[in-house]
């Protein structure tokens, strides 16, 4: 038999998960790995400027294509670098294998060069991780993190290896056996609780459907949407959750929570049943907990049992992945409704479509000045449902939920439980690595954009055409927004205007930039830019002063909405 | 309340670390913590003793399945189970107080591990409540060491 590197190893196992794509960044601990991948026929490594952004990267690709995401970094500042894009991967489920280089075997607790625990560092951040002492661990190891990042609850699992590990020799055959005695998610649900659901729900005068991320990974977007339309539920979804429903459809409500639809808000506080799906009733939708839901019982079907009964009391518990379960219970309901007709709820529906024309999501049009919400359903007019956006963090962002309407799972990529700025621009890379013929749009800050753009070099090198839509404010948005409503106005270190040309910056990568001030001029910048084979930055210098409305104040209800024009002065 | 939690973990390297780090990450204070290997070499048992109202258990023992290594969770009921600390008691005899002591110990059942000229060293298993009443009575005599396990539990009859 064969004998080879740990390193060889490596890339083997990674092949023979199918890895397409390693996000990453070389280093004095990985350098025998970085010596495999040279001759490296398979696997692309993709050079980032900056860890954070190849955790970011792997992230993006994981959320785009539904495949687990791998990024690469050295010891010590490596590792600690990858952090934030761990941590942010972490909060929103997304399945990504870091794997960072460490100190050799016998230096490990000396405080050696480039010494971290980065297994210690990272417990709190990741699923599982991975310190590999010995080689003959190593092909066992990348087979479970694989298999523990991609099922049940996905999310981050990290591979510490040492470099005497990666150096050392093993078979080039050995078998690799999972051994998880630990490990075993629920993904069907319980049948029983499933039956029970369905009378509920039928029996309910005034559902509606609370969907989130877990729809999104766990595939179920069409059996989401035949249940709606099947038993004529409202649908609302939480950030992470766009994309699990249409959100041209009549019973789409979009986005819940602070800073979601008013219509969304008064139909989760008026309903008496909410059928939360793959959605952790994270605190930045219910509001003030105690005033959330009073009417409602919920039902809960989450894939991790540690989220059912979390923050919210729950009527009905069901354990397993949004898909399966979703599928079980469009039989079950089928087989009530065939048995007694359609549920009567039309007063319930007609209610909520009132609300909907009642309160759209809008903003002052006739005004001059540059609007972020015209930019952005000119963005959406134009390229439709065949585009992929991620976005950064900040007022950028809730625009982006509130005026995009996603139709698609995985076309909207956003930082929901971390909310990280800077993670739009590198997961849009990962994203259009993962997706090479989907049009990628970043919809950017100002001040998020400038924690990243090192990484245009990436983009420009890798010849990815990436198009970012800068909402250019010249502030630190979404804090000054608070800063004026709840700050009396103090705006302490959050204007920031003027301080680089962003065009110039963009060209400088040699990408090509784009300045609009005009509403006249968006729409061809925009057209502009799709025909450009190049990353492009159109810098849309928008109106400084245009806040995100409808918002909840933090710690009130959420059908206490701040609305456009009427918010405190 | 104090609650027994018995928790079955993969003996590998680093899990008992992240066993614990769970408990502080999460709010809790571990009153008391006893590792040890079982029957079966690859598991290890961790018993852990906390102060908490039942919802937050409930949390806690959801939030421990999720640790990859762990392999099965038990809460114990104090009614139900046997719980066992070990002490070790080093006490000052200078005084010739060392027949008194020895008369405490025999009615506790304590044994004798060690005397020398100045001190006797006594062994004494129990529960918590009969633990704490041996200490407090030979307080006065002056103790020089105090070494206490942590809780280990057993539940009674065929479950396990
Ligand atoms: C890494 C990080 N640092 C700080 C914050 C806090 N924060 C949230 S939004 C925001 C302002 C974002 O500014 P910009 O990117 O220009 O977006 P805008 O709100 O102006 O659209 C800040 C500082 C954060 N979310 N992430
Ligand atoms: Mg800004």
């Amino acid at each position: 038999m064969g004998k080879i590197s740990g390193s060889k190893m490596l890339l083997k196992c990674l092949r023979e998960e199918g890895v397409e794509y390693i996000f990453g960044y070389p280093g004095g601990k990985v350098i025998p790995i970085y010596d495999s991948i040279y001759d490296e026929k398979k696997i692309k490594h993709i050079l980032v400027r900056h860890e954070q952004c190849a955790a970011h990267a792997a992230d993006g690709y994981a959320r785009a294509t539904g495949k687990t995401g791998v990024c690469m970094a050295t010891s010590g500042p490596g590792g600690t670098n990858l952090i934030t894009g761990i941590a942010n991967a972490y909060m929103d489920s997304i399945p990504i294998v870091a794997i960072t280089g460490q100190v050799s075997t016998i230096e490990i607790g000396t405080d050696s060069f480039q010494e971290a625990d980065i297994t210690g560092i990272t417990s709190p951040i990741t699923k599982h991780n991975y310190l590999v002492k010995n080689v003959k661990d190593l092909p066992a190891t990348v087979k479970e993190a694989f298999y523990i990042a991609s099922t049940g609850r996905p999310g981050p699992v990290l591979i510490d290896i040492p470099i005497d590990v990666q150096n050392a020799l093993i078979d080039e055959n050995i078998k690799a056996e999972i051994n998880l005695p630990g490990y075993k998610p629920t993904i069907k649900g319980h049948l029983k609780q499933i039956k029970e659901a369905a009378v509920k729900i039928y029996n309910s005068s005034k559902p509606v459907i609370f969907a989130g991320g877990g729809v999104v990974s766990s595939g179920g977007n069409e059996e989401l949407t035949e249940f709606a339309r099947l038993s004529e539920i409202p649908v609302i979804t939480s950030l992470l959750g766009k994309g699990s429903f249409p959100e041209s459809d009549e019973l789409s409500l979009m986005m819940a929570g602070m800073h979601g639809t008013k219509f969304a808000n008064l139909a989760l506080t008026e309903a008496n049943l909410i059928i939360g799906i793959g959605v952790r009733f994270d605190d930045r939708v219910t509001g003030k907990l105690s005033e959330f839901a009073k009417h409602a019982d919920i039902i809960h079907i989450d894939v991790d049992p540690a989220e059912i009964g979390k923050n919210v009391k729950v009527k009905i518990p069901i354990v397993g992945d949004a898909k399966n379960v979703l599928a079980d219970l469009i039989k079950e309901y089928k087989t009530i409704r065939d048995e007694k007709g359609d549920a009567s709820r039309q007063e319930w529906l007609k209610l909520v479509h009132k609300w909907k024309k009642d309160y759209p999501v809008s903003y002052f049009n006739n005004s001059h000045s540059l609007k972020p919400g015209y930019i952005i359903e000119k963005l959406h007019e134009i390229v439709k449902e065949n585009a992929i956006i991620c976005t950064e963090v900040g007022q950028n962002q809730m625009w982006a939920a509130q005026f995009f309407k996603c139709s698609k799972p995985r076309t909207f990529i956003s930082s929901g439980g971390l909310g990280t700025m800077g993670f739009g621009f590198p997961s849009s890379i990962g994203a259009q690595f993962g997706c090479p013929d989907k049009m990628v749009f970043d919809i950017a800050g100002d001040g998020s954009i400038q924690m990243v753009s090192h990484e245009f070099a990436t983009a420009v090198v890798n010849k990815l055409p990436i198009k970012i839509i800068l909402l250019n404010n010249g502030n630190l948005g979404m804090v000054k927004q608070w800063q004026e409503l709840f700050y009396k106005k103090r705006y302490s270190e959050t204007i920031v205007r003027g301080c680089v040309d962003f065009v110039k910056l963009v060209e400088a990568y040699g990408g090509v930039g784009i300045r609009v001030k005009k509403k006249e001029e968006v729409e061809k910048a925009i057209k502009d830019a799709i025909s450009i084979d190049n990353l492009v930055l159109i810098d849309f210098h928008i109106d400084p002063d245009e806040n995100v409305f409808p918002m909840v104040a933090p710690g009130a209800p959420i059908k206490e909405m701040m609305v456009l024009g009427k918010e405190k002065k | 309340m104090n609650h027994i939690i018995s928790v079955m973990v993969e003996n590998k390297s680093g899990v008992l670390a992240k066993v614990a780090a769970l408990f502080s990450r999460r709010g809790f204070n571990i009153e008391s913590l006893a590792v040890g290997t079982t029957d079966d070499d690859k598991v290890s048992r961790i018993t852990i003793v906390v102060n908490s109202d039942e919802s937050s258990i409930e949390q806690i023992t959801k939030q421990l399945h999720k640790l990859i290594n762990v392999i099965k969770i038990q809460k114990l009921q104090p009614d139900y189970s046997v719980q066992r600390e070990l002490v070790l008691i080093k006490i000052n005899t200078e005084n010739k107080s060392r027949a008194e002591i020895l008369e405490i110990s025999n009615i506790f059942r304590a044994n004798v591990v060690d005397v020398t000229k100045g001190t006797i060293m006594l062994e004494l298993t129990g529960n918590s409540s009969k633990i704490s009443a041996f200490e407090e009575l030979l307080k006065p005599y002056g103790i020089i060491e105090f070494v206490r396990t942590g809780m280990i539990a057993c539940s009674r009859g065929k479950k396990s």
